[in-house]
């Protein structure tokens, strides 16, 4: 049975043993004067019936679907001859999807070896075999649940706080999600990368200056080496960071005191959303823009006044992000700027400071440890901005600081070495992973550190 | 007069000017923000509006069952080879009788799309008794053609169309044998390598798809994850260590998701690529934390007499939460979720990561069909070397820039409506 079919099948024994559930409890009751006289409500004891029945069924059903497919694998590779047996990772990758073509009639039985047609029958009879057991177990169990939970219901039985232990914990299981998915970003960048420290040394990577992904197809291949050195793209990543910056800094934080501290109230309920609304913008949006709009009219003005500038300038790229982070730099001081307390403000005020001194001599230097924070949030954030720069960056490294010239980042790379179709652990694609995970890192420690300052900085005032 | 009052009347004007300067600044750079806001919907409109509508030609048509080599137009496989190229460069022919030569009869039948075709078999099958008659069709244009017929006198000399062309195209313009319709195609195809008969709609659906399985993952648990916080959990080091973690992934860059999914969900449980499917689990991850926050604060909000009045009566904890607390938290949960959900639809670089830039011609029709969502079909446009991919990107951002604001505005709405003042 398919598991499409047998999920809905499972919701209509659940749903069955909800009923029996809820029957069995008035039953029950009836003779005793009512339903008072049970420990729970029947509403709990049919609830108690369907998580019996639901619950065993959907665990196994779940560990099923997740290794049968490798068992399976497995046991058809198993049942090969000696001289087919796959030796290395890509062959193995070869041999299987030959044999899942064969099953799949995608490839002609007359077209393949006999043993991998023997093989392909196997596999498909394996296949069918699961599917039948796992429809079996599966029903057994939730009868069995069913039947469980039935036989138990009494009027002693304490089924509401079994029914809410068992809320709770799904409750927490939801919870540690989050849990789950730092933890799964951190194995899967850091095996794959410590994979890829394997073929090429963790100095070369961090300090090389030579990045140049291109591994040789074929062995005999020119220009076939690969070089993973880093830094051009440690550095382009930080040159249009800085540019974005630039913008964003100066623009957000003004912004910000204008709106906190001079502009009328009918001014900040039109300009504040409008700010806002940068921040929804799609990133592929501004990409759009940068790359067809905004990098041709910087090249035209450099033109002009004969200036060589690339199509694909960091100039670009880094201006319309900095557009796009503005909001962040500008909501995040404004939080700060408004919780420097009122009184700092009227004592500046009373011994007879105009206002832009107070804001620039008092309100700025109280609110400036939580407007770094911001800052460096929105650097974090321009770091691993991605579309933008896959759009109007380049691809390829150059070690430059001028702003003009291409030059490619970190999130540029990564795309471009996972986009396409390579095996999954040439040192192209694991190289992704590596930059990946330094990605990571950077972002992690400037988030953590910018969080420390802000809520340092908060409870300094509160 | 004081010596002190003597000196602060002297830098007066200076510290005057200086708060004026300082102020202009502050408008300035709201200004230069408001400014870049316009400057990018200007321009994407600008770009974008002439790619709903398409020019079309108008041809006297005959179905020519000899031409067509179809005999019995209910004959499904008949219809299907039919030569309805041969029909319309028969009937270009008619109209420019004075074209001679192969290079000139080839450039001739360019002028008209390839989809115009297909439009003839549709036609066809509908009415049967069309064969063998002549009608007056109008004939969708090659983008070409398309892009001469919207361009300004100016910009047709920078045209891909050669002189003749040119020439012919205006012939047609002149006498009124052209005529701009609603672009239909754009929201009835999927995506093509001929610009005039691309459409978004393949995009919409894979969006749709992908939309759905991120809501059905990710409210439920962000909802479930925000109880347990709020209202369950132990004040321990476990519970800290899952607010850092919440509070780290929500500023995550969104391709690590990407890498996450591609080496987990892919690389280790064997789910395909390009999937709406596994689109929706990475972007449930990456837009869990927004809903937990938000969910979180909506509980918050819930006065605690509401709890204690509900314990006095003697509900438990659990029934306390999902009898009392939830309800009344849950527009607060909604609104969260929908601009998580915005977040997620306007999201392009971890469905990149995990094989969702493909090129696929065909409508998804579930999760599990291959299919590229909204974003990734603009990112993939605008890539694409011709010209009239450019207007279809800007017109594909204005629907895609449509649904965020809808649902901003349904966000929005929602809170005024339903929210509760206490």
């Amino acid at each position: 049975m398919q598991t499409g079919n047998l999920l809905l099948l499972l919701v209509v024994m659940v749903a069955g043993a909800y009923f029996v559930g809820l029957r069995r409890s008035y039953a029950l009751a009836r003779p005793l004067g009512g339903i008072r006289h049970l420990h729970s409500l029947p509403f709990y004891f049919a609830m108690r019936s369907a998580m019996w029945c639901a619950i065993p069924a959907l665990v196994v059903l779940g560990l099923w679907l997740a290794f049968d497919d490798s068992i399976i694998r497995q046991q058809v590779l198993a049942g090969l001859p000696a001289e087919l047996q796959p030796t290395d990772a890509s062959s193995y990758n070869l041999t299987l999807s030959k044999i899942q073509n064969v099953a799949s009639g995608a490839l002609p039985v007359g077209f393949v070896e006999p043993p991998i047609a023997a093989a392909a029958e196997n596999l498909q009879s394996l296949r069918q075999t699961s599917a039948m057991a796992m429809t079996v177990v599966i029903i057994v169990l939730c009868m069995f649940g069913g039947a469980w939970a039935w036989l138990k219901v009494s009027p002693q039985l304490r089924a509401r706080q079994q029914v809410e232990r068992v809320l709770q914990t799904l409750f927490m299981l939801c919870a540690t999600v989050a849990i789950l998915t730092t933890v799964g970003i951190v194995l899967s960048v850091l095996f794959e990368s410590i994979r890829f420290f394997g073929k090429v040394p963790v100095t070369d990577f961090l300090f090389g200056l030579q990045w140049s992904p291109q591994t040789a197809l074929r062995a005999d291949q020119v220009a076939s080496g690969g070089a993973f050195g880093a830094v051009p793209l440690f550095m382009g990543t930080m040159l249009i960071s800085a540019i974005a910056l630039l913008v964003a800094v100066p623009v957000g934080l003004m912004s910000a005191i204008y709106l906190a501290e001079y502009a009328s109230n009918r001014v900040r309920t039109v300009a504040k959303p409008a700010l806002e609304v940068l921040a929804g913008v799609p990133t592929v949006v501004y990409g759009f823009f940068a790359a067809l709009t905004v990098a041709p009219f910087i090249r035209g003005m450099g033109e002009s006044i004969g200036l060589n500038v690339a199509s694909e300038s960091a100039l670009a790229a880094g201006l319309v992000m900095g557009i796009m982070i503005i909001p962040f730099v500008s909501s995040l001081a404004d939080d700060v700027i408004t919780a420097v307390p009122q009184a700092m403000r009227d004592g500046s005020l009373g011994l007879g400071a105009t206002k832009s001194e107070t804001i620039k001599k008092v309100i700025f230097p109280a609110a400036l440890p939580g407007i770094m924070g911001g800052i460096l949030l929105a650097a974090s954030r321009a770091i691993g901005e991605t579309m933008i720069v896959v759009m109007a960056a380049g691809l390829a490294a150059n070690l430059t600081a001028n702003p003009l010239e291409a030059v490619t980042t970190i999130t540029v790379q990564i795309v471009t070495l996972l986009t396409g179709d390579q095996e999954f652990d040439s040192a192209k694609t694991l190289a992704a992973f590596a930059l990946g995970l330094m990605l990571f890192i950077t972002t992690l420690v400037m988030n953590i550190f910018a969080l420390h300052i802000v809520k340092k900085y908060r409870e300094q005032y509160d | 007069m004081s010596e002190t009052t003597e000196k602060v009347r002297k830098t007066l004007a200076r510290r005057y000017r200086a708060e004026k300067r300082f102020k202009a600044f502050g408008i300035g750079s709201i200004g230069i923000g408001l400014m870049a806001l316009v400057l990018l919907f200007t321009d994407i409109i600008g770009k974008g509006y002439s790619a709903f509508f398409e020019y079309e030609i108008q041809l006297p048509i005959t179905f020519d069952a000899e031409v067509l080599d179809v005999s019995d137009p209910r004959d499904e496989d008949e219809l299907n080879y039919g030569n309805y190229q041969g029909v319309i460069r028969d009937a270009l022919a008619e109209r420019f009788p004075s074209v001679e030569g192969r290079q000139d009869t080839r450039a001739l039948n360019q002028l008209v799309s390839t989809g115009a075709g297909y439009a003839l078999r549709d036609m066809l099958r509908e009415d049967p008794s069309l064969l063998g008659k002549t009608r007056t069709l109008w004939l969708l244009t090659d983008d070409d053609v398309d892009l001469f017929l919207k361009a300004s006198e100016k910009q047709r000399e920078d045209s891909r169309l050669n002189a003749k062309q040119q020439q012919w195209v205006a012939e047609l313009e002149a006498s009124g044998e052209t005529r701009m319709v609603f672009n239909q195609s754009l929201f009835s195809y999927g995506d093509s390598r001929e610009p005039e008969q691309a459409g978004i709609l393949g995009a919409i659906l894979g969006s749709l798809f992908t939309m759905i399985v991120t809501l059905v993952l990710s409210f439920p648990v962000g909802v479930a994850a925000a109880i347990y916080l709020e209202e369950f959990a132990p004040k321990n080091k476990f519970t800290d260590f899952i607010e850092v973690n919440i509070n780290n992934l929500a500023a995550v860059p969104s391709i690590i998701f990407g890498l996450l999914g591609l080496a987990v969900i892919i690389g280790l449980f064997g789910l395909p690529r390009s999937v709406p499917l596994v689109g929706g689990i990475v972007l449930t991850l990456m837009t869990l934390p927004t809903i937990i926050i938000s969910s979180r604060a909506a509980i918050k909000a819930v006065p605690p007499s509401i709890r204690q009045a509900a314990m006095g009566l003697g509900a438990s904890k659990m029934q306390v939460v999902l009898h009392h607390v939830l309800p009344l938290a849950l527009p607060g949960m909604l609104t969260g979720a929908i601009i998580g959900m915005a977040q997620a639809l306007g999201e392009t670089a971890p469905l990149l990561m995990i094989g969702m830039v493909a090129f696929i011609v065909d409508l998804p029709a579930g999760p599990l069909d291959a299919a590229t969502v909204l974003p990734v079909q603009i990112y993939l446009w605008a890539d694409s070397p011709e010209q009239s991919f450019e207007a279809l990107a800007s017109a594909a951002i204005m629907v895609l820039l449509a649904f965020l604001i809808t649902m901003n505005t349904l966000a929005v709405v929602l809170r005024k409506r339903l929210e509760r003042r206490w």
